[in-house]
């Protein structure tokens, strides 16, 4: 369950970077290919903030859609995960997005 | 967990030299020094909006693992600078990885340096078989964590000292899911399978196999008494990881190990 460790960081980034300052939401981006499920996170969130300056917080979850780019075609496709193959045919192509787990912003109360 | 930056500090280090008696532990809190700073980085712009509820909204516009993302960074810089192999050795737990590092450092004590970071819950069981086999080892006990993560790796290395040119060996904790996601500051990845878990964990696991640059197929001896399509297999790895090479062997009778001293080598 990683998602305990991904929370305690998530939490301890934003006490890092705010500290002494009451936080009352936080909007993530949790790619669909990033490997962490948003609803274990959510199960963890409440855990792991309380007693910190999060404690009651409201999380917020964005999950866009991976999305990989064809270099042998040069399209943009969305993958069927987990397995990276353009329509084309060809499996020589990169995510370039949806793997992102990223603090986008937080609410101070 | 470390109060100030949230890594996992309650992990406790066990040294275990060869020839001597059972190594001493360190579960106090680690130093933060130069390599583990918890400076600001000054890169990020805290832009800041009034929002309409009345609260402030700072955009931070962060990795979630950043703190472990930049460990790892130390971590490679560290051993790059050394010319040091470092092998971040993954599995599901029973694969035979420690299996494989006992014979790996019988067969190379006279070829080049071996050094071990053992990950597990509980117990130094796998340190002590990599003492034996002549190597110096750091048992990491995770507690309840269920994978290694860059500064306990930076702790490992601060206490093992590698010589230069040689090969660390992580041997992760058993678990096809967590480690995935952790970068350590590795200079490879190799994934462990063996043919009693079944074929498909490359379609189970696909995170885990994906960032693999070598998949080692293990207990190939035993292929006559079980199911195990070893074509099928290497079709849905090529599908899900072009790049990764993968090798068959048995840590047990030493078929095929060659293949594996041979890839170390190329690696150095």
């Amino acid at each position: 369950m990683h998602e305990l460790a991904i929370t305690e960081s998530l939490v301890a980034a934003v006490a890092e970077r705010l500290p002494d300052q009451r936080i009352s939401c936080v909007r993530l981006e949790i790619g669909a290919l990033s490997g962490v499920v948003a609803d274990s996170l959510r199960f963890c969130f409440d855990l792991v903030t309380e007693g910190t300056s999060l404690e009651g917080a409201s999380l917020e979850i964005d999950e866009p859609a991976g999305l990989c780019h064809c270099r042998a075609c040069g399209t943009d496709f969305e993958p069927d995960w987990p397995i990276v193959l353009c329509p084309c045919g060809s499996a020589e192509a990169t995510v370039v997005a949806g793997q992102d787990l990223r603090i986008t912003s937080v609410q101070v109360a | 967990m470390c109060g100030t930056c949230g890594c996992s500090s309650d992990a406790v280090l066990t040294v275990l030299v060869p020839g001597e008696a059972p190594g001493h532990s360190h579960d106090e809190q680690h130093s933060h020094d130069e390599q583990h700073s918890h400076d600001e980085p000054t890169e990020h712009d805290h832009r800041q909006h009034v929002s309409a509820g009345g609260g402030r909204t700072v955009m931070l516009q962060q990795k979630v693992l950043a703190k472990n993302d930049d460990l790892a960074s130390a971590n490679r810089h560290w051993l790059a600078e050394r010319g040091i192999l470092a092998i971040n050795l993954m599995s599901s737990p029973g694969s035979g990885k420690t299996t494989l590092l006992e014979r790996t450092a019988r067969d190379l004590a006279d070829v080049v340096p071996i050094t071990v970071i053992e990950g597990d819950q509980e117990t130094a069981l796998d340190a002590e078989r990599i003492q034996a086999a002549g190597s110096r080892v750091v048992q990491i006990n995770t507690g309840a964590g269920c994978h290694l993560d860059a500064d306990m790796v930076a702790r490992s290395l601060a206490e093992l000292n590698p010589p230069a040119g040689s090969i660390v060996v992580i041997e992760n904790v058993g678990n096809l899911v967590c480690p995935a996601l952790f970068d350590l500051g590795e200079t490879a990845r190799v994934v462990l399978a063996s043919v009693t878990e079944g074929a498909d964990k490359p379609r189970k696991y696909p995170h885990m196999f994906r960032l693999a640059d070598l998949v080692v197929l293990n207990k190939t001896d035993l292929l006559p008494y079980v199911e195990f399509d070893v074509q099928r297999y290497a079709a849905d790895l090529r599908q899900l990881a072009p790049k990764a090479a993968l090798m068959q062997l048995s840590a047990t009778t030493g078929d095929g190990l060659r293949h594996w001293y041979e890839w170390l080598r190329a690696q150095i």
